[in-house]
């Protein structure tokens, strides 16, 4: 049981670097990428992979208070993704 | 005692399954070389990531001893908005004109997002038909 419970929070750890390496990698996607499309997924990998990491911190610290601060996270990743799109499809957001 | 054990194992595969799906969707978004294949990478893999991750989190509030489901409620909406997202930006990228435009259709003149249709030509900005 010992084991096991080493062998998850070594899981824990790589899981935070990888998904922090990933966060960095959409980073670079979202300076250099050659159009705007790049840069709307780019936005929106940010922040499903933030999504991620405050998932993995409620697993490390045992407690479920970021339950709703991820939930807002998603939708408003959801409408920031949307409204950006909009924008670039038809110069307005609310017509 | 069993079911710790097997809790922990389940949280162990759902962490090792979660981080393969988010680095190869964060490989692909940095390496492929067309808009419509780096598109393809994150919206379909890191959404298994994240709710692999997600299951990792239930498993864990079970094994606390403080069990709860309601991480399926983000679950259930990013796997919703992922491919509704993923459509828009696959339209800004036919928008702009950044990949092979699709085959005409059978009856109609234009796709929605490419041209301005000929009823609409007096009402569009005329840098954008140039």
């Amino acid at each position: 049981m010992t084991l096991l419970s080493t062998i998850m929070d070594v899981c824990l750890y790589v899981a935070f670097i990888t998904v922090s390496v990933a966060q960095v990698m959409a980073m670079i996607r979202l300076w250099k990428g050659p159009s705007t499309g790049d840069r709307i997924l780019a936005l929106d990998t940010m922040v499903i992979n933030a999504i991620g990491l405050i998932v993995l911190l409620g697993i490390v610290q045992g407690t479920q208070i970021y339950f709703e601060a991820t939930l807002i996270i998603a939708m408003l990743g959801f409408v920031s993704t949307v409204a950006y799109a909009r924008f670039v499809l038809r110069g307005d957001i609310i017509e | 005692m069993i079911t710790e054990i097997a809790l922990t194992v389940g949280v162990i595969i759902s962490l090792i399954i979660g981080l393969f799906f988010t680095g190869v969707a964060g490989i692909g978004l940095l390496k492929l070389d067309n808009a419509m294949s780096r598109l393809h990478a994150p919206t379909k893999a890191g959404t298994v990531g994240i709710g692999a991750f997600l299951m990792a989190s239930v498993l864990h509030s079970f094994l606390l001893g403080q069990g709860s489901f309601h991480e399926f409620l983000i679950l259930g909406f990013l796997f919703i908005t992922a491919p509704i997202s993923a459509n828009f930006m696959a339209k800004v990228n036919l928008h702009r004109q950044n990949c092979t435009p699709p085959p005409a259709p059978p009856r109609d003149d234009m796709w929605a997002t490419l041209n301005v249709p000929e009823a609409d030509r007096e009402l569009a900005d005329p840098q954008e038909l140039a």
